[in-house]
């Protein structure tokens, strides 16, 4: 038997794009799946993924649990579990199209639920944090089943294979997004599974990677002292929980993440003018010195309204971004932006460590 | 002059490979390696061309009209790549010979590894600024960075590291920026110039620019202070 991710490490290039309108304007998939065909090359058909956010508009009070489970055994007894925990207000399966590159499905489910109040109480824990330990128990100890998508008014569609094939495959040009992520996968570490793919996500963030950071066991270790279990062995999963737990649990702004993760270093931060600044940095670097992420990754990180595009510190992996009236453009090459939008303009490359944060404009979302 | 839009890189540059002398390239948009490891051709290309551009180029002449990605020029060896718009990371990765020059920005790393054998000395020209590490391990060769029309800083952090051979000259006194111990950074002096009239004269040609207004302010000349600085690291060599 192949052996699944997770269980197995081999020692990446990949893709990644996205686009979001500023105005809060909905757009179809479409668009963003055209804009990883110029980067075919970049992935080798072992993963591709999109996250979609706005999509669920009549759901935005729900949690989106989109599930991928190995039987139909599975599905019974963990939809067992969930009613014990959640109001379950819709069950169904995710359509799809058949498609002859994409194969050895799962089955795929999603959940719009609601955490149930008295087990909140007695629990004595916020609906977020609930939320969080139920996808952590469901993919560490439910054999067969595991959540790939759990934020409100938002989820992610992965698979294996190439992600223009896999975006035609979620049906993505039916649904419609305010900002929209892709990733196209080149897996280094790991054989390549369905829940291995891009994005990676926790609640309503959700993370595209390209890149292969060294310090994932210095990351894990620490992550894992907070209830975060890392279970692929892949470097965006915990990249994926750093996140979350310093802007959700330590209430940090997406910036301050971002001078954690992509910390400049000290013969930069010493030669700082602005002496607020550069406090702050010496602060976040002293605070959270195992939450620096080295080795190569551009990343771009999706929340509820808005986005934030990274590369780490040396910028040992390429970024453009551009725009075009209300929306902005993110991806590893600029022939991508072109074919999103052939007259985007203010192009530029961010240099490393610098943090390009764009948002929805308050209630369009 | 064929619309290469949808075309994938093996098709692009079988065409290529097909023709002789002049040819133009529209709608170009990400695919790689064009024109890698060929000599005699003149291309023009419309559109964004992908990554390694002109790998292992060995002669003739690319001119981008418009924005180039990573890695132009990936250990080439002859010829000229022009591009009009920027550049992305770590152009002229590991050149040799012939020349690069850019009307616009470069991003991080431009010139990594640039090196010369014997009569081979490659040449990399910026018009506008660079990003981090420019000229990172230089081992030969020529990188100028201009600076024109631009209020950033020439270039940003961490210039020159590993840089153990050849010479960077960059069009500013150079106050702001930090340059690491082993390399050397002077003020130009009047030979100093004469290269860089030299080296400038086909740039300033070919972007219509006067190469009297390029020159008349201050340069600095970079060069490594040992062309072996790892001399005594492991054994005597």
């Amino acid at each position: 038997m192949t052996p699944k991710e997770g269980q197995v490490r081999i020692p990446s290039g990949c893709a990644i794009a996205a686009v979001i309108s500023r105005e809060g304007n909905r757009m179809t998939g479409e668009r963003i799946i055209e804009a990883m065909k110029p980067m075919h090359d970049r992935s080798n058909g072992l993963g591709g993924g999109f996250a979609a956010y706005g999509i669920y508009p009549e759901y935005r009070d729900f949690y989106a649990l989109h599930f991928f489970f190995d039987s139909r055994d599975t599905r019974k007894t963990c939809e067992a579990y969930l009613k014990e925990r959640f109001e379950i207000y819709k069950a169904e399966r995710i359509p799809t199209r058949k498609l002859p590159q994409i194969t050895d499905e799962p089955m795929i489910w999603r959940y719009f639920v609601a955490p149930l109040q008295s087990v909140l109480r007695d629990l004595q824990l916020d609906e977020k944090e609930f939320v969080v330990r139920t996808v952590m128990h469901i993919n560490t100890s439910m054999k067969g089943a595991y959540i790939f998508s759990s934020g409100k008014n938002m989820g992610t569609f992965k698979a294996v294979g190439f992600p223009e094939d896999v975006g035609v495959y979620y049906r993505l040009d039916e649904y419609e997004g305010y900002a929209w992520t892709a990733h196209g996968r080149y897996p280094t570490n790991t054989p390549g599974w369905w829940g291995g793919a891009h994005p990676f996500t926790l609640l309503d963030y959700s993370v595209v990677h390209n890149g292969e950071i060294s310090s994932y066991d210095a990351n894990r270790r620490y992550i894992e002292m907070f209830g975060y279990k890392c279970t692929l062995q892949t470097d965006t999963e915990v990249i994926t929980y750093i996140l979350d737990y310093l802007i959700r649990r330590q209430e940090l702004t997406l910036s301050e993440a971002a001078s954690v993760i992509a910390a400049p270093f000290w013969s930069t931060i010493e030669g700082k003018t602005d002496l607020e600044d550069k406090r702050k940095h010496i602060y976040l670097r002293t605070l959270f010195p195992s939450l620096l992420i080295t080795g190569p990754f551009s990343i771009v990180l999706g929340f509820d309204g808005g986005l934030m595009a990274l590369n780490d510190r040396l910028k040992l992996r390429s970024m453009v971004v551009g725009e075009k009236d209300d929306k902005v453009f993110v991806a590893s090459e600029e022939a991508a932006i072109r074919v999103m939008e052939p007259d985007a303009g203010n192009l530029y490359a961010p240099a490393g460590g610098e943090p390009v944060i764009i948002r929805v404009k308050e209630g369009a979302y | 002059m064929p619309d290469v839009k949808g075309m994938d890189h093996r098709a692009v540059n079988a065409f290529l490979r097909g023709t002789d002398g002049d040819c133009t390239l529209t709608g170009c948009c990400g695919q790689r390696f064009i024109a890698a490891g060929m000599s005699g051709k003149h291309i023009r290309i419309e559109g964004v061309p992908g990554n390694a551009l002109g790998a292992y180029l060995n002669g003739g002449t690319i001119t981008v009209m418009g924005n180039a990605q990573d890695a132009v020029g990936d250990t080439m060896n002859a010829g000229r790549i022009v591009v009009h718009g920027s550049i992305g990371d770590a152009a002229g990765y590991a050149m040799r010979g012939g020349e690069i020059f850019v009307r616009g920005d470069a991003g991080y790393r431009a010139g990594i590894h640039m090196k010369a054998y014997r009569e081979k000395s490659p040449l990399l020209v910026i018009g506008g600024t660079a990003g981090s590490f420019l000229g990172e391990y230089q081992a030969g060769g020529t990188i100028i960075v201009l600076g024109l029309d631009s209020d950033k800083k020439i270039v940003s952090f961490f210039p020159c590291t590993g840089m153990h051979g050849g010479k960077m000259f960059l069009r500013s006194d150079c106050r702001d920026i930090a340059f690491p111990s082993q390399v050397t950074a002077r003020a130009a002096d009047d030979t100093d110039r004469a290269d860089l009239r030299k080296h400038l004269h086909d740039y300033c040609a070919v972007f219509g620019l006067d190469p009297k207004d390029v020159l008349d302010t201050p340069f600095t000349v970079v060069t490594p202070d040992s062309s072996n600085p790892y001399q005594q690291m492991y054994v005597a060599n």
